[in-house]
């Protein structure tokens, strides 16, 4: 693998953490399963492609992409609050919206965006190559990202959301307005998540409609591999193993790309994927077991 | 913090040490496809076709490299780094999403596309000029107005023109965007139906029954994977099909002056010689298809209410019986 790839991997892997993260507070804190990201990780892709091609500053962009997402959260939280739509079905409601939307905000199906400013043009230091400097900006927002994240889940209403996950009705008693919660925690989730289409379009040469695709898988996989990496209850190693995991999961992907030499195939890349994310959940596991056998 | 599992980390490190081994003045070319499909893969196999005409044999004097994204494109993106860790003479990028993702990455690896339609909207070229760059490709461009005579020669009397189509394809947009243009001028008018997944494709090519005196359909992915469904509606409401690629009419389309995608990844594979052979990207002008051809289905026609004209039969490539 070439230090080139190993970048690449390095900096796809940590702009899907954002989405990882997202999909943590909704999967594991919220227990809210949400498949809104599949349209706001594209909803957050399109409004920044949109801005930067218009000429807008690529932080507004950025900033505007976020705050896309995170409306497209609370109305997903919206619909399951307000109108006693069930959770999974309000988030593909949202979903498949947001695929029209998308396309309308567009006004097609493809915004390129390869000559433009982006983030990672203006932040590039002098001299730097930019496949060093894209992992290296992105380090820093995802660390920027992690660290507000384990701040605000310890602040009183971080903590009300929490409690809203693991016992809505305990919650309740104690006198959280869970629904008010519900809507907060999938704001800040799906923001995470616009903010990642965002950084993902001014990396990738431009906004696709098809690039909501799978978004969900990505970040699940990356969630559960982070928890069998680093497995902790506290917020501070939960939010680091879930950037670990999606770091870990792009590399995966690098792997499969690279094990044509073992006479593997392009089409076989999903199921190679599947098979190393498989092995990466069943090893921790097999050392508990040979752990224990150990005599006292 | 309890620990840090390493055992999958290290089985990582023993997969990523496996590094192919580098074989010193040998040219090596990797290509690149958003999704595996039957017209993407005919493009790559006639770009290994043309190159091994042009003395670059895959497994001997070429390294010969070829990734799908499956259809995603955070793995298109990675895949575009990984080609461009590895530094070949030339990197192939088939369809819109994988191109954008290489030219992106790289300024410097020579890259040449295939399969866009529009290179110059998806801004991997500034022009249709030779530029200075390192990109140039061949588009599939459809000679739209050269397939609309044959609309007229299948339907003399038409003057409603639908087509179905799915709006979330970049290709399929520049061709109903050049159509909204063109009919007008040729006294046609074109009635839309967007299909945006392949199991719509029936009830968009019922929708236009009524409204359409022929269908037309480009090269959607969406409309060619789910063709048959449209056939049928031409047939139950005697509407004739008329399709931009030749594969369709050997599955129920009456005509189409269309693009053999085989051709199309030759035509791209000359190019990528060219490359190899110390051409510098920017000096090549990027090319359009050059190759069409007409194919005709006689049964078709008549189970949807038309009859070819001799002229067409005479002129046809090849009549499917």
């Amino acid at each position: 693998m070439s230090l080139f790839s190993l970048l690449g991997a390095i900096e796809i892997g940590l702009i899907f953490s954002l989405v990882a993260l997202g999909v943590f507070i909704s999967f594991r804190l919220l227990r809210f399963p949400d498949l809104t990201v599949d349209g706001s990780f594209p909803l957050g892709g399109a409004v920044c492609a949109v801005l930067i091609s218009s000429g807008t500053n690529p932080w507004l962009a950025t900033l505007a992409a976020t705050a896309a997402g995170a409306a497209a959260g609370v109305l997903t939280g919206w619909l399951n609050v307000k109108l006693r739509i069930m959770d999974l079905l309000a988030s593909i409601l949202v979903m498949i919206a947001l695929y029209s939307v998308n396309l309308r905000i567009m006004g097609g199906p493809n915004v390129p965006l390869i000559n433009d400013a982006t983030l990672f043009t203006l932040l590039q230091p002098e001299g730097m190559p930019d496949y060093v400097a894209r992992p290296l900006i992105l380090a820093a927002i995802v660390l920027l990202a992690k660290l507000a994240m384990d701040w605000f889940f310890s602040t009183e209403r971080g903590l009300a959301i929490r409690a809203t996950g693991s016992n809505a009705r305990m919650a309740r008693a104690q006198g959280v307005n869970t629904g008010a919660m519900v809507l907060l925690g999938m704001a800040v989730s799906n923001g995470l998540v616009g903010l990642g289409g965002a950084l993902f379009v001014q990396t990738q040469g431009g906004a696709d409609i098809s690039m909501g695709i799978g978004t969900i898988v990505i970040g699940l996989a990356a969630v559960i591999v982070g928890e069998s990496l680093l497995p902790s209850r506290r917020i501070v190693h939960a939010t680091l193993a879930v950037v670990l995991g999606a770091v870990v999961y792009r590399f995966f992907i690098a792997a499969a790309l690279n094990s044509e030499f073992i006479g593997l195939k392009a089409q076989d890349l999903n199921l190679v994927t599947a098979v190393l994310v498989a092995v990466a959940l069943v090893l921790p596991q097999l050392k508990n077991k040979l752990a224990r056998r150990k005599p006292r | 913090m309890k620990h840090l599992s390493i055992a999958p980390l290290g089985a990582l490190v023993l997969a990523l040490a496996a590094v192919s081994p580098a074989l010193a003045q040998q040219k090596s070319v990797a290509v690149t496809a958003i999704v595996e499909h039957p017209a993407l893969d005919a493009v790559r196999d006639g770009v290994q076709a043309a190159l091994k005409d042009a003395g670059f044999e895959a497994g001997k004097n070429l390294k010969w490299q070829y990734q799908s994204a499956q259809g995603n494109t955070g793995t298109a993106a990675q895949i575009a780094r990984k080609f461009i860790g590895d530094q070949p003479d030339a990197i192939v990028a088939i369809a819109t999403p994988s191109a954008q993702a290489v030219v992106a990455a790289t300024k410097a690896v020579p890259v040449v596309f295939s399969a866009v339609t529009d290179p110059v909207a998806a801004k991997l070229l500034a022009s249709w000029e030779p530029g200075k760059g390192n990109v140039t490709g061949v588009s599939d461009l459809l000679a739209l107005d050269k397939q609309m005579q044959l609309l007229r020669q299948v339907v003399p009397n038409a003057k409603r023109v639908g087509i179905v189509y799915n709006p979330g394809e970049a290709n399929s947009m520049v061709v109903v965007k050049q159509l909204q243009k063109l009919l007008p001028t040729l006294g046609l008018t074109l009635v839309e139906a967007a299909a945006p997944r392949s199991v719509d494709v029936g009830s968009a090519a019922r929708s236009l029954v009524g409204k359409v005196d022929v269908i037309y359909t480009n090269t959607d992915n969406n409309v060619v994977s789910a063709y048959e469904a449209l056939v049928k509606v031409g047939q139950d409401a005697k509407i004739p099909m008329v399709a931009a690629d030749t594969d369709s009419v050997k599955r129920g389309a009456v005509a189409a002056y269309g693009i053999n995608y085989r051709d199309l990844g030759e035509q791209t594979g000359r190019m990528v010689a060219r490359i190899l052979n110390g051409e510098k990207p920017g000096n090549i002008k990027p090319e359009v298809s050059t190759k069409l051809e007409l194919f005709v289905n006689p049964g078709a026609a008549q189970r949807q209410g038309v009859k070819l004209p001799d002229a067409l039969l005479k002129a046809a490539a090849q009549i499917v019986e």
